[in-house]
């Protein structure tokens, strides 16, 4: 939160662009510089739950990426006329739509990946990126804005989300989206999967070591969080 | 020696600063060091430099380490003869023993010197001694049959995970031996638990005798305590278990090298012992009377003898960096471990050996012991200067 993009608003001369240079920071930024896991350090409860496969990771990234835009965007265009005091009640209600719909749309049309997902998908709602950035964000931004940024930051959830995923898939089980990467002559010559990559600790200490190369690439990042 | 010292002088010009491998300075000094003790002198206002830095800290902990060491070889061995029924000298086990044991411990140091080595390159510090400790431990903590490509990924994850992600020797909290043998315990529990113990590798013409079993005491003590080894074999060691792990009495042998010395805490081994025995007299104490072979009738001192509870408390538990610093937290966490290993060798049957996971949960709460002990030690303060 603490490095939260609350630009002061200003009274603007001329209109701007759709794709203007704000605008495209506030798209691109969430995906690493102020990536909302390993900086905003939001939503790492379902990052450690959903990453020991990648296809799940990505359909949760994408969800996630669809629910934190669409409501952002919704609240952007009413964050007027919501009274301050219930503001809260208001986005969730917003989210618990979006989070229906999804879920829905999961069990109707990949039945089998919704059963993998199980909770997670309902547990959006308490995603803390999409409140978080509702607050932060949305709250004072007109929708275009919200909206990028909504979307910024589910893709810079579903970054870390693919990249733990894919580790974890990789050691865990020896494939890559359900595809058997590590030979069979391997394993013939006493390679093992690595139990510890299927358990959640896993995605803790490899989020860790990505925040790690992170940080030592970029050295403006460190203490940050 | 006199040549060495003269091929050393002669190729450090490349190495110092402005040389051509400047960039290499740290594996050089490391190497330097490691040859012939440094010549440096302070060279700010006075003080005080003790002879006893931390090379040689860390040396006379593997030297407090070799009587494990030897025993574990000699008892690889031991195991493996006697699994098949086969009479032969102390020097026959001791030389299987070196054959199976003397790999890992190679490729634990070389993996894990390399990864220290690369990381002393790259970010330009010392080479640190703290992994000619490590190094031995993992080894004695591991079952021997351990595929040896395990002990070298087991070893770069405490490196990485266990210490250079925290700034290397000295800011890691979790002891880097113990997070090895953790990480392989979860990532391969098929090679750390079972019928594992003892290497059975095929001897021409023998079959393995009928009354070979693969558990360790710890599985038959959950059963009924009283059809484990016999209280001088567990102290003695002639049971199966990790390879350093089994003998009591070698433990107590570089305790004492360790409390000699003043290395290691006299005050966190005692209190882990204690704190084994208070728990498990009050075991006693409310343990079934209608079930005399309950595992809570287990005398107290059994606990002491079984499994890794004194290679823990000896070698484990004292790492100065991962203990309480604190010399009354450093009671706090002794008394702790020892109760804590009792609770759960009793109450969690599927998970007999509870040492090396009690150990890394008080690693983790050191700081909150100290946290405390300072705290209280403050108010006491502070209600004094008030009177």
């Amino acid at each position: 939160m603490s490095t939260a993009t609350v630009a002061p608003v200003k009274p603007k001369e001329k209109k701007e662009g759709l794709l203007s240079k704000k605008n495209r920071r506030t798209l691109f930024d969430p995906l690493d510089d102020n990536n909302p896991i390993t900086v905003q350090v939001l939503g790492v409860c379902s990052a450690l739950a959903v990453t020991i496969q990648v296809k799940p990771a990505i359909i949760m990234a994408l969800g996630l990426t669809l629910v934190s835009a669409f409501s952002s965007l919704i609240i952007a265009l009413i964050r007027d006329s919501i009274p301050g005091r219930i503001r809260m009640i208001v986005q969730l209600i917003i989210v618990a739509l979006l989070v229906t719909l999804v879920d829905q749309v999961l069990k109707a049309f990949m039945y089998d990946v919704s059963k993998q997902l199980s909770v997670f998908v309902g547990l959006i709602i308490t995603n803390c990126i999409v409140m978080g950035r509702l607050e932060a964000f949305a709250m004072a931004q007109k929708p275009w804005p919200s909206f990028l940024d909504g979307i910024g930051n589910g893709l810079g959830y579903g970054i870390i989300l693919i990249t733990v995923a894919v580790v974890r898939e990789f050691w865990g089980a020896g494939k890559i989206l359900g595809f058997q990467i590590v030979p069979q002559w391997a394993y013939d010559h006493g390679y093992v999967n690595n139990g510890l990559m299927a358990l959640p600790p896993a995605a803790l200490f490899t989020i860790g070591m990505y925040i790690w190369w992170q940080r030592s690439r970029k050295p403006k990042l460190v203490n940050v969080s | 020696m006199k040549i060495l010292r003269n091929l050393i002088d002669k190729i450090k010009p490349n190495f110092v600063k402005g040389g051509k491998l400047e960039k290499w300075y740290p594996a050089f000094e490391a190497m330097e060091t490691f040859l012939f003790s440094p010549g440096e002198v302070t060279t700010n206002k006075v003080h005080v430099r003790d002879a006893v830095d931390l090379k040689r800290t860390m040396i006379t902990v593997v030297i407090a380490m070799i009587p494990t060491l030897l025993f574990g070889i000699w008892n690889v061995g031991y195991q493996h003869y006697l699994a098949y029924g086969m009479e032969m000298t102390h020097m026959d086990y001791f030389l299987f023993g070196l054959q199976k044991v003397v790999p890992i411990i190679v490729v634990s140091y070389s993996v894990g010197l390399g990864v220290e080595f690369i990381f002393a390159v790259v970010k330009g510090h010392a080479v640190s001694e703290g992994y000619l400790v490590t190094g031995l431990l993992i080894p004695l903590v591991l079952p021997v049959t351990i595929p040896l490509w395990m002990v070298a990924l087991a070893a770069i994850f405490c490196t990485l995970m266990g210490k250079e992600i925290f700034g290397g020797t000295g800011m890691n909290f979790m002891n880097p031996a113990l997070l090895a043998r953790a990480f392989l315990f979860f990532a391969f529990p098929a090679f750390m638990s079972g019928d594992i113990w003892t290497d059975l590798s095929p001897e021409s013409g023998q079959v393995i005798l009928d009354a070979y079993s693969g558990a360790t005491n710890l599985v038959a003590y959950d059963v009924n305590y009283q059809h484990i080894q016999s209280v001088s074999d567990m102290f003695f060691g002639f049971e199966q278990g990790s390879i350093g792990e089994t003998s009591v009495l070698a433990c107590l042998i570089g305790a004492f090298i360790l409390v000699i010395t003043g290395i290691g805490s006299w005050k966190i081994m005692v209190s882990v012992f204690a704190g084994a025995a208070l728990m498990g007299l009050f075991f006693n104490g409310i343990a079934p009377v209608d079930d005399p072979t309950n595992y809570m009738h287990t005398p107290f001192y059994y606990h002491w003898l079984m499994g890794g509870f004194a290679f823990g408390a000896v070698y484990m538990a004292t790492d100065p960096v991962t203990a309480a610093h604190t010399e009354k937290g450093k009671w706090v966490y002794g008394l702790l471990i020892g109760g804590l290993i009792v609770i759960i060798r009793a109450f969690n049957p599927a998970y007999p050996e509870a040492v090396m996971m009690v150990i890394l949960l008080m690693n983790v709460h050191a700081p909150l012991i100290d946290h405390i002990v300072v705290q209280n030690h403050i108010k006491k303060r502070l209600r004094r200067a008030a009177q």
